[in-house]
């Protein structure tokens, strides 16, 4: 049978330098310090469970969000909590665990009668890695989604290799979606690449949908567009197939998975590899200084487009697959916005990057410009393949203006979609902040079900 | 190099809040950013950024208007000499016409230029690009007999009552530019109308051994229906004709449209529409007949006068134009309708394009409304035809 494949045609894959070879380094035993690192989830106010000094167990519950305190947040591992980090307003960042290296349970965990259902996945805290649309908030407990979708790839600048991080997983995956599909009776959509085969086409229980194009057509929300989009009042649940094949592993041998494959890419890296450690480790227990080039660099959690900047000394997210590594742009450039530049790659024609189709390029953190109010409207369009006027969207969301927000679609959209309008964007906006914040307030303002 | 950036180090600390030089800050950054690109790192959202800002695009937009400037400063200098009956070189004719019209771009500069820094110190802001491209448009659309203290106070009403009031660049609702223009044409009419101005020195050598030569320009021969006078189509294209400094020659424009499309910072859609739109209507009024202005074709109206450089330039304006695809091509297709319309139907302006252009600005939030309202409409029936299928 022919499958139907749904082209993207708008979007950008920007060649970045720094592509990880499919190798994999096991750097579990350095996992010294493991920390949960809270701006990871989205509009989530943590309510600490754990004092420092207490002593912890895998899948003990260390933080609550405050205003849903049913969605608990577990330890990876077993040990000590040492230390708890605060920023600004006292805002908890982190919480750093020492591991111990025993990987220990929890009694709760051990004393748990039925390993398939909700409450399973609510009690240990494994439903903190399902999210939902809208908002990109860990999903709400106590209602029915209209679907739930993973995306099976992974289109944004020097992403892993899904298939090959998951390679020999498949039977925990399977046992995943049979949990899922215990949890609820909606379909179950998995995006696949069209052009490639993966370790999802023997899956069973589950519609498979296939995609091309250029990033965001990997972004979860891009491909609910395509296939469901979302009106007011409806919820789509997301999971990305790790976590798929972390609770699958939980369902079939009662044990959590602490461990992760995670890429380490970037053009500041000298070896750029995958890398076996544990879910929040620390970047300096993998990342090997002698591996570093240079000295101003930012460490990334995340993609460039996405990710968060943690520094050498921060910790890996809970939902990233990679840790990006660029340099710092904090140089002046003697008329850089007017010299033609052959080293300076740009989506536009206004520079000479256009002319060279299969270089990969170098790009820094300059903001390469001051902020200006939206001058030209036409490029967000050019890289948002959705249904969607960015550019009203945006203004609809410097105004606050609910209504207007909703009918243009802001349930469909959540800051990685519009990622690619910020990156291109000749104002410098920091659209993706704006977007969060729109969601935010509508989050407060409305009752959404 | 390193002494202009050292310069800039040295007297950075002198104009913080509170110091003397504090009332220069906006225009010691405006003069940093323009020698150097700013140390600024990204901080929330997207790591990296594309390496085009805003001074690119406009300065984009400055080399597209470099052909008609050239061309027009070589027009001027050939209108002179052609009128007065004395034979020169080309180089001449060109630096007759550059001393003529560097003074005006000078001042348009000068004066909105003084006018952007202070609202940019006034509202604790950056100084904005968009003036860099309105200030040689200003000076391109005038007639090169225009006096420049008129030029100065048309610069200085625009950018204050057309940008400065709605928020600066990017706030405004009317091109900068045409306001300019508009404010000469209506309160200063005999300086931009009439048949004496569109050649340098006609005026004040009238008396003498010229006084046969009239510098009418095609479209006041057409408003006149003196059809046999203007001339061929290949002339009108070419540009060696009577008109505002920058709009005579349609080969240059073309050269500034084929670098602005290429580069993508003009929308093709505008353009195209207001052609469409132009042909359209000036083929209904070939139908209609009725006076012998309508008998000219859509070719002839669309290289007389500024149509082309309405088009190219100025009905591309990022921010005062529509802001959606579809909303695009009908503010372009009603900028050329409305052009030809106000040309041909309302003999009291010979050329159309400044009003049309500044009539659809108004109406150009319009609609997009009207286009939004249906994309809507359009994503509600996408909604229940994609979730049928799926679900």
């Amino acid at each position: 049978m022919q499958k139907e494949v749904i082209k993207v045609k708008k979007g950008l894959n920007i060649p970045l330098e720094g592509e990880a070879r499919k190798v994999i380094i096991d750097k579990v035993s350095k996992a010294k310090y493991i920390s949960i690192n809270f701006d990871s989830f989205s509009d989530f106010l943590p309510k600490l469970l754990v004092r420092p000094g207490d002593r912890v167990k895998v899948l003990s519950p260390i933080a609550c969000d405050n205003y849903r305190q049913e969605i608990v947040i577990p330890s990876p591992v077993s040990g000590q909590v040492i230390d708890i980090i605060r920023g600004e307003k006292r805002r908890v960042l982190n919480i750093v665990i020492e591991n111990d290296f025993y990987y220990e349970d929890d009694e709760r965990i051990k004393n748990l009668k039925f390993y398939d259902d909700k409450d399973v996945l609510i009690k240990t805290g494994l439903w903190s890695f399902i999210r939902q649309r809208p908002f990109n908030i860990i999903a709400e407990t106590n209602v029915e989604p209209k679907a739930i979708f993973i995306s099976a790839f992974d289109t944004s600048p020097l992403s892993p290799d899904i298939d090959f991080i998951l390679e020999d997983k498949v039977e925990y995956i399977q046992a995943g979606i049979d949990l899922l599909r215990k949890i609820t009776n909606k379909k179950i959509f998995v995006g696949l690449k069209a052009d490639k085969s993966s370790i999802f086409e023997d899956i069973k229980g589950i519609e498979k949908k296939y995609f091309e194009g250029p990033h965001p057509v990997g972004n979860v929300g891009i491909q609910i567009h395509h296939v469901c989009p979302i009106k007011k009042g409806e919820i789509v649940f997301t999971i990305r197939p790790e976590d798929l094949y972390i609770i699958g592993k939980f369902i079939l041998e009662k044990k959590f998975d602490p461990f992760r494959i995670i890429a380490i890419t970037g053009s500041q890296l000298l070896d750029r590899v995958y890398i076996k450690t544990i879910l929040g480790a620390q970047l300096k227990s993998f990342i090997d200084e002698s591996n570093i080039i240079g000295q101003n660099n930012r460490f990334i959690s995340g993609n460039v487009l996405t990710g968060i900047n943690v520094g050498y000394d921060g910790y890996l997210g809970y939902y990233d697959r990679m840790i990006t590594v660029i340099p710092e742009g904090n140089y002046y450039e003697f008329f850089g916005w007017l010299l033609p530049s052959f080293k300076k790659y740009s989506p536009s024609r206004l520079f000479f990057s256009w002319f060279k189709k299969n270089k990969k390029y170098i790009l820094d953190t300059n903001l390469h410009g001051g902020e200006r109010p939206f001058i030209f409207s036409d490029v967000y369009e050019k890289v948002l393949p959705m249904q969607i006027i960015p550019i009203f969207l945006f203004k609809a969301a410097i105004t606050k203006n609910i209504e207007q927000l909703e009918k243009l679609g802001i349930y469909e959209i959540v800051e990685e979609d519009i990622a690619l309008c910020e990156y291109v964007c000749v104002s410098k906006i920091e659209l993706q902040k704006l977007i969060r914040d729109a969601l935010n307030y509508i989050r407060k303002e409305v009752k959404y079900v | 190099m390193k002494f202009i950036l050292k310069f800039f180090e040295n007297i950075r600390p002198q104009i913080q809040e509170g110091k003397k030089f504090y009332f220069l800050k906006s225009t010691v950054e405006a003069f940093e950013t323009f020698f150097f690109v700013p140390n600024k790192t990204t901080r929330y959202g997207s790591h990296i950024r594309d390496y085009v800002d805003t001074k690119r695009y406009m300065f984009t937009v400055i080399i597209a208007l470099i052909p008609p400037l050239l061309w027009g400063m070589f027009n001027v200098g050939y209108q002179y000499y052609n009128a007065l009956g004395k034979d020169v070189s080309f180089l001449h004719m060109f630096f007759f016409g550059f001393t003529k019209v560097m003074p005006l771009i000078i001042v348009s500069y000068v004066s909105g230029l003084a006018i952007e820094f202070a609202f940019a110190q006034i509202r604790k802001h950056e100084v904005n690009e968009g003036f860099l491209v309105t200030g040689l448009l200003i000076p391109l659309i005038l007639p090169v007999t225009t006096p420049l203290w008129i030029v100065s106070l048309a610069t200085i009403f625009s950018i204050i009552l057309c940008k400065e009031v709605y928020g600066g660049t990017g706030m405004n609702i009317f091109n900068p530019a045409l306001i300019a223009r508009a404010f000469i044409f209506f309160a200063y009419p005999s300086v931009i109308t009439g048949d004496k101005v569109w050649i340098y020195g006609l005026k004040e050598n009238i008396q003498k051994n010229i006084d046969s030569i009239t510098s009418a320009t095609p479209l006041a021969n057409c408003a006149l229906y003196k059809l046999q006078e203007i001339p061929d189509n290949l002339s009108l294209f070419f540009g060696l004709i009577p008109g505002s400094i920058g709009e005579t020659s349609k080969l240059a424009i073309l050269i500034g449209a084929l670098i602005l499309i290429y580069t993508n910072v003009a929308n093709y859609r505008i353009i195209i529409s207001v052609i469409i739109g132009g042909i359209t209507a000036s083929l209904l009024f070939n139908i209609i007949n009725a006076n012998p202005y309508m008998q000219i074709s859509p070719l002839t109206h669309l290289l007389m006068g500024s149509f082309l450089f309405g088009a190219v330039y100025m009905a591309t304006d990022p921010v005062t134009s529509a802001q959606t695809k579809t909303g695009k091509i009908i503010y372009g297709f009603l900028i050329g309708f409305f052009t030809i319309l106000i040309r041909v139907a309302n003999p009291a302006y010979p050329e159309g394009t400044m009003l049309s252009i500044l009539l659809m600005n108004a109406f150009a939030p319009l609609i997009d409304y009207i286009v939004v309202h249906y994309h809507v409409k359009k994503r509600e029936k996408r909604y229940f035809l994609l979730n049928n299928k799926n679900l």
